[in-house]
C-alpha cells in the first residue's frame, strides 16, 4: 500500500485506523509522545507539535524515495525508526534491531545498509530508498513481481528487506550461480525458510534462471 | 540508549580536539568517533557503550584508496569494507585482504563498516554484551563468567584469568599478515603504529584493547609493497556457510622457490584475544620443503601456546588444520 500522508483517506484500513488512533493518543499525551518517540515530521499533517517543544530534537533533511523530508529527530533515532515512526513508512521492518536479520534493509545513496545500525543524523542530505520507493501495487518493481511469481515469502515479515537486498545485489559484483546469490543474500534471514524461492526469484530477474 | 550530543566536526583537527577531552579512548569512552556505526550502535543499544558525545567522521576527507609512493597502498579510515574488498589494487596485490573482508559480516554491514571501524571492532563475547552479567572488560573487577560458562567460540591464545574474549574481525587477521601500519592523528601530532603493536593482550586490564589514547583518530592504514611471487590465502571455518564469526581462520602469504619456502607471513583469526600473528609458524616454515609435513609442523608451532577452556579444546586441532590447509592451498595456487 501507499503510505502517503497527503493521500485522501477514502478507505479505512487496519493500518490507517491504528495510525489515526495513535495520533489521537499522542495529541492527548503530547509531552509523553515527544519524549518517547523523540521525533516528528516538521510541517506535515501528522506533526502535532512544533519542533522546539521536542526536547533535544535536532533538524535533519533526508531525501526519502525522491521526496525531501525536513525532520526534527532525537539524536538517538536510528534511520529505521526515522523511516517507520517519523515518516510513517512502515514497509521497512524491525526484526532484531542489531544488524543480524536484514529486515530493516534500505538503500542509502543506492547502496544497501541495515537501517537499524545507523543514525538518521548521519544521513543528512542523503538519498534513502525504502520498499515504498521501488514500485506500486499497480506497477511492481520486477523484483517484487518475481517474488510474487516465485512465492518468495510465507509470513512476509522479512520480505521488504529481502527485496531491497535483492535489488541492490543486481548492481554488485556477483557470480552467476545460485551459490553466489546465496552468499550475497546471507545478511537477510527468513524464519519461514523461503530461501529456495527467493533465490529463484532473484535469478529470474538476473536472467540466470 | 543513553542520549548524547551529535557533532559533525569541520576537519580532522576539530575531531581530534573533541576526542582529546575524553577520559579514555577504551571501553566506556565518553567521546566516541562514529563512522559505519555497526559495532558502536549495537553496543550503545545494549548500554554497553554510553558516550556523552558522538563525533561523526563520515564527512572528513578520509575515504580514498591511493597508491603509496613506495609502491604500497594508502587506505583511508572511512573507506567502506565493500569498496576496499573490490578495489582493483586490493584484488590484484592484496588478495588475502579482499578474501578476508568478503568472508566477514554481510553485504549490508560491509557497505557500512569502515577500515578504521573494523580495526576497532571490539574484542567481545556474549557476557560483555549483557549488562546483567559480570565482565572484567565492561566492568573491571567483576569477574569473567565465560571461563566457567559458555566459551565454545572463545579464545585459546592470548587469554588471561580476566578475559578470554576473541577478536572477531577477519579483516584484521589479513592486516596483521600484511604487516599494515595504522596511522593516527593525535592530540600531540601524527604517529604510525605497526598493526602488530596496535592491539594489546587483555592481561589484568581487558578494558584496554589497543594502544589508542584520548584524541587519537585513525586517519589511514598503509600496506607495504606487495611481495613479488608470493601467494596469499584467507581460509575461514565457521558454524554456518556465511555471515558467521570464525571458529578458526588463517591468513597466509607464502613465497616458494625451488620447492622451498623462502618467506612466510602467518596470522590466525577466531582463536586469539587479538588478531594473532604467528612468528613461530613463520620461522618453522622458512627454509623447509613446501609440503604437507612442513605445513603441519608450522601449525603445531603456531598452537603450541594454546590454552583451551572447558568447551573449546576442539579449536586447537581445528586451527591447526585450518592453517595447514591454507598453506597447502597457497603453495599449490
Amino acid at each position: 500500500m501507499r503510505d502517503d500522508p497527503e493521500a485522501p483517506r477514502k478507505k479505512l484500513t487496519r493500518r490507517r485506523f491504528l495510525s489515526t488512533a495513535g495520533s489521537s493518543a499522542a495529541a492527548a499525551a503530547l509531552i509523553g509522545r515527544a519524549a518517547a518517540a523523540g521525533a516528528t515530521e516538521h510541517g506535515s499533517a501528522a506533526a502535532v507539535v512544533d519542533a522546539p517543544t521536542l526536547e533535544g530534537a535536532v533538524p535533519v533533511t533526508l531525501r526519502i524515495n525522491g521526496k525531501e523530508k525536513r525532520l526534527f529527530v532525537d539524536p538517538r533515532t536510528t534511520l529505521l525508526d526515522c523511516v517507520r515512526e517519523t515518516v510513517a513508512l512502515t514497509g521497512t521492518k524491525k526484526g532484531c534491531d542489531h544488524g543480524q536479520c536484514g529486515a530493516c534493509t534500505v538503500h542509502v545513496n543506492g547502496r544497501r545498509v541495515n537501517s537499524c545500525l545507523t543514525l538518521a543524523l548521519m544521513h543528512d542530505g542523503e538519498e534513502i530508498t525504502t520498499i515504498e520507493g521501488l514500485g506500486t501495487p499497480e506497477a511492481l518493481h520486477p523484483m517484487q513481481a518475481a517474488f510474487v511469481a516465485h512465492d518468495g515469502y510465507q509470513c512476509g515479515y522479512c520480505t521488504s528487506g529481502q527485496i531491497m537486498s535483492a535489488v541492490a545485489l543486481l548492481k554488485e559484483p556477483c557470480g552467476s550461480d545460485d551459490a553466489a546469490v546465496k552468499e550475497l543474500m546471507s545478511g537477510n534471514i527468513c524464519r519461514c525458510g523461503a530461501y529456495p524461492n527467493i533465490v529463484a526469484a532473484i535469478q529470474q530477474v538476473r536472467g540466470k534462471a | 540508549m543513553h542520549t548524547f550530543e551529535f557533532i559533525r566536526p569541520r576537519d580532522s583537527a576539530a575531531a581530534v580536539g573533541l576526542a582529546a577531552q575524553a577520559k579514555t579512548a577504551q571501553q566506556g569512552a565518553d567521546v566516541r568517533f562514529v563512522a559505519g556505526g555497526t559495532t558502536l550502535l549495537d553496543l550503545m543499544k545494549l548500554n554497553v557503550e554510553t558516550p556523552a558525545r558522538l563525533v561523526d567522521i563520515n564527512r572528513l576527507p578520509l575515504s580514498t584508496v591511493e597508491a603509496a609512493p613506495d609502491g604500497g597502498l594508502k587506505i583511508g579510515a572511512t573507506v567502506r569494507n565493500s569498496d576496499l574488498a573490490h578495489h582493483s589494487r586490493v584484488e590484484k596485490d592484496y588478495a588475502v585482504l579482499s578474501q578476508a573482508i568478503l568472508a566477514g559480516a554481510s553485504p549490508q554491514l560491509r557497505n557500512m563498516a569502515t577500515t578504521a571501524g573494523n580495526l576497532l571492532q571490539r574484542t567481545r563475547c556474549a557476557y560483555f554484551r549483557d549488562t546483567a552479567m559480570p565482565c572484567n572488560k565492561r566492568a573491571p573487577g567483576t569477574g569473567c563468567p565465560a571461563i566457567t560458562g559458555s566459551n565454545r567460540t572463545l579464545a585459546i591464545l592470548g587469554t588471561s584469568e580476566s578475559c578470554i574474549a576473541t577478536n572477531p574481525s577477519d579483516m584484521n587477521v589479513a592486516m596483521v599478515a600484511l604487516e599494515a601500519t595504522v596511522h593516527v592523528q593525535g592530540a600531540k601530532g601524527p604517529r604510525a603504529i605497526p598493526v602488530g603493536e596496535f592491539y594489546v593482550l587483555p592481561g589484568s586490564t581487558p578494558q584496554r584493547e589497543t594502544v589508542l589514547e584520548p584524541g587519537d583518530l585513525i586517519t589511514h592504514v598503509t600496506l607495504p609493497p606487495p611481495v613479488a611471487g608470493s601467494k596469499q590465502v584467507y581460509l575461514k571455518l565457521r558454524d554456518r556457510a556465511s555471515y558467521e564469526f570464525a571458529l578458526a581462520s588463517a591468513a597466509v602469504i607464502l613465497t616458494v622457490s625451488g620447492g622451498k619456502v623462502t618467506r612466510a607471513r602467518v596470522a590466525l583469526g577466531g582463536v586469539g584475544t587479538r588478531p594473532w600473528r604467528s612468528p613461530e609458524a613463520e620461522s618453522a616454515l622458512v627454509g623447509q620443503t613446501a609440503d604437507a609435513a612442513s605445513f603441519r609442523k608450522a601449525a603445531e608451532a603456531a598452537l603450541r601456546g594454546a590454552r583451551p577452556q572447558s568447551e573449546n579444546a576442539y579449536k586447537i586441532e581445528l586451527s591447526k588444520r585450518c592453517l595447514a590447509h591454507a598453506l597447502q592451498t597457497a603453495s599449490t595456487s
